[in-house]
C-alpha cells in the first residue's frame, strides 16, 4: 500500500500548504508521496462536498473550489506524485542522515491499522491548525460548536448546527463561517466580534497588503447585510444556558481587555452557538522531530523555519499554519517554497530554476506574513475571557476539570507549569490530549501564577503518540509490509 | 510559602523540587530548620512527572535497597495522615495498597521467580506463590499461558506528582520557602558555607542538599563535588480509560533482571497497572542514551507487545499517550544519601534510578536524621557518597545538556 521505494519528498497534510508543496516539489523533479488523514484532499479550507451530494450549486459553498480542484486534479495526473488519503502519521522520529521515519496507519476502515514505516529523506510538514475556543459557563452543552466544525458541517455535509445560531469569537474567519451558515439556510441571531475592530480600519497599510482578503471580507459582509445579520464588535457570548442542550446565550459588551462591561449582559434565545477564537497550530509531529519553536504572530508557539521553510531538524521542512497562522494564501506560498527547496536540495532543480520559480512566492509570503502579523494585532485573544469563568466552568472537557481545580492547584501547590498542572488536575489527559484545552490551560496557569507564560509552555502540546492506536497495531512488526 | 524570589539566607537549600527534594524539604522543615527548596522549572515537573508511582518490594532482591524500601513503604502508609496534620486537609495522593503479581511464563523464569521469592521472604517480604490455575481469580484477564505467579500484597501505588506537591505544601506549612523557575547556576563556597546563585537571586546558606534527579551530577560539580549520576531513559504508554481489567501491578518476572542490568541498550518488560481514572499504564523501558527526549517507536512497540502478552484483551485497546523521562542512574544502582565528605556542607539525595518514588519518604527521613545528627532509622553506610561501589565510576561526566 505504501510504496516500498521511499519517495524523495514526503508531504504530510493535503491542505493548501501541502498541495502546493507537492506540486512544486514534483514539478521541480522530485518524486513525492503526499499523505493526508482526511477522506479527500483539500484540508479544512478547500473542504469539498462529498461527491454523493451532487450539489446543484456547489460553487456557492466553495468559491475556491475551482482553484483547489484544479490543483488536486493536477496532482492526481502527476507521474511523480503518489497520493494517499486516510493515512495518518501516528509517530515520527528523526532519521539518521536527515528527514524522518514516519510510522503510518491506514484509517480507512475507521480504525488505525499500522501499515509500516516510511523512511523520508525529506519531509514537508503541512499539518495545519485547529480551532481555538475559550471556555465559558455552559460551553460543554450540546449545541455549542467550534466555528470550524459548524462551517465544516454546513459546507461538507450540508448539515445545519441549528435554526437560530449565534456566531461569536474573534477574527475574520467568523465572517466566512457566518456567510456559510446563511448560505446553508440558517437564521443568524448575530455575529459577535469580541475585539473592538476600529483598529482594523486604522491600518490601511495592512489592508493594502492583501486586497483580495479585504474584498473577500466585503463579500461576506454583503451576504450578512442582505440577511440583516450585522457584525457587532466588542461583544461576546459569555455564557450559554439549557438543560440538555443550548436554549439561550448570555451576550455581553466587553471592555478592551475583554472583561464584561457591568450591566451589559442580555439573554438571547438560540439553539446553537458557533465559537471561534482563532487557531492553534498543530505542532505534534514537528515537536516529535525535535524542531525548534518560537512565538508566532499571536504569541503562541510556532515552528521556526528559515527562508527555505527548513526547520532546525535537517531534512524536515514546515509550511502553513504550523509556522504561524496566516490563512490559505500564506500557507500556499510557504508550501510552494518548501516544495521548491526540497527539489533544490535534491538537485533536480538548479539554483537558477529555483530562484526563478521562488521569486513570486517569496513576494506573496513576505506580504502575507506582514498581513498575518497585522491581523494578529487587530484580533488578539485578550486575557479578560478568564473572568467569564465560574468556579464550576470546565476548563478541560475530556476529563471534566472545573476551573476551581486548576486555581486550587496553583494556589495550594505552587503550580507554575503545565506538566504539573496536568498531573495535579488531569487537564489535558483525556482523549483530545490537550488539543482543545492546552492553550487555555496555559493562559490560565500563567495568569493564576502571575507569570507571562507557564514554566513549560509546550508540555501540553508535546504528543509523541500523535494518533490513538491499538496496542496490537502498535506492537505489529513494521516490516510485515502490506496489511489487509 | 511559594514565592518568586528566594530569601537572603536559609539554614539549608534543597536544589530540586522533585519527589526527593520535596521529601527532604519536608523532613528538614519538620526538624525546625529554615528550608528553601528551589527548582529551575515548575515543581515536580522533572523525572517525578514521568514516574509511574509503583511502590514495590517485589522487584527488589535482599540488600540495602530492599531494607530502605521496606522502611519507605511503612512511611508511605502513614504519610497521608502526617501531611493532613500539617495541611489541615487529607491530601489525595491516589495511594493504594494494590498488591503486585509477578508472572513467570517459562519453566526457567518460574524457577528463578521461586528462588527470588524465597530470598525475599527471608528478608521479611510477603510473597505468596499463586499457581497458574488460581491466578485468574486474582487477575481474570491475565493470560492463561503461564507457569506460575507470585503475589506481593505489600506493593503499593501512588500518583507521584500529587505526592510531591503535597509534601512541598506541607513543608511550606512548616515554614519552608519554595521557589520554582529559579535555576541554580552557581555554588560558591564561602567561609560560612555557600552562596547559591539562582536566576531569582543569591542565597547564603551553610548547607546545600543536591536533589536534582538526573541533573544532580552537574549541580554537585558546581561545588567541586563528585556524584556519578547519569540519565537512563524510560518511556511509558497509556491507554484510553477502560472498565476494570487489571487489578494489581502485574509484570513479567524478566523485569527484575532488566532493573538490575547495567546495559546501555534498550530493554523493556511491561509492568501493567490501572490508574484510578481507568487508564492502564504500561511501563517501562530502560535505555542509556543521554538526555535525548525524543520518542522511540521501538520502545513503545516492546511495551505494547509485553502488555498484550500478559493481557491478551489489551490488544484491542487504544493507546492515547506516551511519555518519557530520565531516571537518575547511579553505577551501583543504589541512591546516594548523605554528606560529601570532601565538601563540607554539601549533601546528596539522588541516584534513585527507577525507584525514587518508592524510596522518597525513607530518603527524606534518613537525610533529615543524618543532617541533625539524630540516630538513623536505617544503616546509612550503603548509601554513603564515598562507598566503594561508586569509586569505579570516577571520573565521570553527568551527561550533556537537557
Ligand atoms: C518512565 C519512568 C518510570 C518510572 N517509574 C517509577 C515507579 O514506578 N516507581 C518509582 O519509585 N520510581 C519510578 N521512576 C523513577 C522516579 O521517577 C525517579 O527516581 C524520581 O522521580 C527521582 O526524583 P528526583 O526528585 O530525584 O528527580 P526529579 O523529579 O527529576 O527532580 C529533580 C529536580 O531538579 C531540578 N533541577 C535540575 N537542575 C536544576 C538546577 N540547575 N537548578 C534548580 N533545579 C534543578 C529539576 O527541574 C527537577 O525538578 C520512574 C522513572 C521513569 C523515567
Amino acid at each position: 500500500m505504501i510504496p516500498t521505494r521511499a519517495a524523495d519528498v514526503v508531504v504530510v497534510g493535503a491542505g493548501p500548504a501541502g498541495l502546493h508543496a507537492a506540486v512544486q516539489a514534483a514539478d521541480g523533479g522530485a518524486s513525492v508521496l503526499l499523505i493526508d488523514s482526511d477522506v479527500r484532499p483539500g484540508g479544512q479550507y478547500h473542504r469539498q462536498l462529498p461527491v454523493e451530494f451532487g450539489a446543484v450549486h456547489p460553487e456557492r459553498a466553495h468559491h475556491d473550489q475551482a482553484e483547489a480542484a484544479e490543483l488536486i486534479a493536477r496532482l492526481a495526473r502527476h507521474r511523480r506524485v503518489t497520493q494517499r488519503q486516510q493515512v495518518t502519521v501516528w509517530a515520527a522520529e528523526p532519521r539518521l542522515g536527515g528527514g524522518a521515519l514516519l510510522s503510518v496507519a491506514d484509517t480507512s476502515s475507521g480504525r488505525a491499522v499500522n501499515i509500516g514505516v516510511i523512511a523520508a529523506p525529506r519531509v514537508i510538514l503541512a499539518t495545519g491548525a485547529y480551532d481555538r475556543v475559550v471556555p465559558f459557563p455552559g460551553w460543554d452543552l450540546p449545541g455549542v460548536y467550534t466555528a470550524g466544525a459548524a462551517q465544516a458541517l454546513a459546507k461538507g455535509s450540508r448539515v445545519l448546527v441549528g435554526q437560530r445560531v449565534l456566531v461569536a469569537g474573534t477574527g475574520p474567519f467568523l465572517l466566512r463561517v457566518a456567510a456559510t451558515l446563511i448560505d446553508a439556510g440558517a437564521k443568524l441571531a448575530g455575529v459577535l466580534e469580541a475585539n473592538h475592530t476600529r483598529g482594523w480600519v486604522r491600518r490601511p497599510r495592512a489592508m493594502a497588503l492583501a486586497p483580495e482578503k479585504v474584498a473577500e471580507a466585503a463579500r461576506y459582509t454583503a451576504t450578512l447585510t442582505r440577511h440583516r445579520a450585522r457584525v457587532r464588535a466588542g461583544r461576546a457570548v459569555v455564557a450559554v444556558h439549557g438543560t440538555d442542550r443550548v436554549e439561550a446565550a448570555t451576550v455581553a459588551k466587553l471592555a478592551s481587555d475583554w472583561t464584561i462591561v457591568p450591566g451589559s449582559e442580555r439573554r438571547v434565545d438560540v439553539d446553537a452557538v458557533a465559537v471561534g477564537y482563532g487557531f492553534v497550530p498543530q505542532l505534534d509531529l514537528a515537536l516529535s522531530l525535535g524542531c525548534g519553536t518560537e512565538p508566532g504572530p499571536d504569541g503562541g508557539p510556532v515552528v521556526t523555519v528559515d527562508d527555505y521553510q527548513q526547520t532546525s531538524t535537517p531534512g524536515v521542512y514546515a509550511a502553513g499554519e504550523l509556522t504561524g497562522v496566516g490563512g490559505a494564501v500564506l500557507s500556499a506560498a510557504e508550501g510552494a517554497l518548501a516544495g521548491l527547496a526540497t527539489a533544490l536540495d535534491l538537485g533536480t532543480l538548479g539554483e537558477r530554476g529555483h530562484s526563478a520559480r521562488a521569486a513570486a512566492w517569496n513576494g506573496v509570503r513576505s506580504r502575507y506574513r506582514r498581513f498575518a502579523t497585522a491581523l494578529a494585532a487587530v484580533y488578539p485573544v485578550r486575557d479578560g475571557w478568564q473572568s467569564w469563568l465560574s468556579d464550576s466552568t470546565l476548563v478541560c472537557r475530556c476529563e471534566e476539570v472545573p476551573y476551581r481545580a486548576l486555581r486550587g492547584a496553583v494556589e495550594q501547590s505552587g503550580v507554575t507549569g503545565l506538566r504539573t498542572a496536568k498531573l495535579t488536575t488531569r487537564c489535558g489527559m483525556g482523549v483530545c490530549q490537550g488539543r482543545m484545552c492546552g492553550a487555555n490551560v496555559a493562559a490560565l496557569t500563567a495568569t493564576l501564577s502571575g507569570r507571562d507564560e507557564p514554566a513549560d509552555p509546550l508540555a501540553l502540546t508535546t504528543r509523541p503518540l500523535t494518533t490513538p492506536i491499538s496496542l496490537d497495531e502498535l506492537a505489529a512488526d513494521p516490516a510485515r509490509g502490506e496489511h489487509d | 510559602m511559594f514565592t518568586e524570589s528566594p530569601p537572603a539566607t536559609a539554614d539549608v537549600v534543597v536544589i530540586g523540587a522533585g519527589i526527593i527534594g520535596a521529601s527532604c524539604g519536608y523532613e528538614l522543615a519538620t526538624r525546625g530548620l529554615s528550608v528553601l527548596v528551589v527548582d529551575r522549572g515548575a515543581v515536580a515537573a522533572g523525572t517525578t512527572a514521568s514516574g509511574e508511582g509503583n511502590l514495590l518490594v517485589s522487584d527488589k532482591t535482599p540488600g540495602p535497597e530492599l531494607t530502605l524500601t521496606q522502611l519507605s513503604l511503612d512511611l508511605w502508609r502513614e504519610l497521608p495522615d502526617r501531611l493532613a496534620a500539617d495541611l489541615g486537609r487529607t491530601p489525595d495522593l491516589e495511594l493504594e495498597d494494590k498488591g503486585g503479581l509477578m508472572v513467570a511464563r517459562t519453566a526457567e523464569a518460574a524457577e528463578a521467580l521461586r528462588a527470588l521469592a524465597d530470598d525475599q521472604r527471608k528478608a521479611g517480604v510477603t510473597a505468596e506463590e499463586v499457581a497458574a490455575d488460581a491466578a485468574p481469580e486474582l487477575e481474570p484477564h491475565l493470560t492463561r499461558e503461564l507457569v506460575t505467579t507470585v503475589y506481593y500484597p505489600q506493593d503499593q501505588q501512588v500518583q507521584p506528582v500529587l505526592a510531591a506537591t503535597a509534601m512541598l505544601a506541607a513543608a511550606v506549612a512548616r515554614g519552608a520557602t519554595v521557589v520554582p523557575d529559579a535555576p541554580v547556576t552557581g555554588l560558591q563556597r564561602t567561609s560560612g558555607g555557600f552562596t547559591v546563585q539562582t536566576a531569582a537571586g543569591p542565597v547564603s546558606t551553610p548547607a546545600v542538599v543536591v536533589a536534582a534527579g538526573p541533573w544532580s551530577g552537574r549541580i554537585a560539580a558546581l561545588a567541586q563535588g563528585r556524584l556519578p549520576v547519569e540519565p537512563r531513559r524510560g518511556m511509558v504508554l497509556v491507554t484510553e480509560p477502560l472498565p476494570p481489567t487489571v487489578r494489581h501491578k502485574v509484570y513479567d518476572a524478566g523485569y527484575v533482571a532488566d532493573v538490575g542490568s547495567a546495559s546501555a541498550d534498550l530493554v523493556a518488560s511491561a509492568v501493567v497497572e490501572a490508574t484510578r481514572a481507568g487508564t492502564v499504564l504500561i511501563g517501562s523501558t530502560r535505555e542509556r542514551i543521554g538526555f535525548d527526549p525524543l520518542i522511540r517507536v521501538a520502545a513503545l512497540r516492546l511495551l505494547a507487545a509485553g502488555a498484550v502478552a500478559l493481557f491478551p484483551a489489551l490488544g484491542a485497546v487504544t493507546a492515547i499517550r506516551a511519555y518519557g523521562g530520565f531516571r537518575p542512574y547511579s553505577p551501583d544502582h543504589l541512591p546516594v544519601i548523605g554528606p560529601d565528605p570532601a565538601v563540607p556542607g554539601l549533601w546528596y539525595a539522588s541516584g534513585h534510578e527507577g525507584a525514587g518514588i518508592g524510596l522518597a519518604p525513607a530518603t527524606g527521613r534518613l537525610l533529615g536524621e543524618l543532617f541533625v545528627g539524630a540516630p538513623p532509622s536505617t544503616d546509612p553506610s550503603p548509601f554513603a557518597a564515598d562507598r566503594p561501589g561508586l569509586a569505579a565510576a570516577y571520573p565521570s561526566t553527568a551527561g550533556d545538556s537537557a
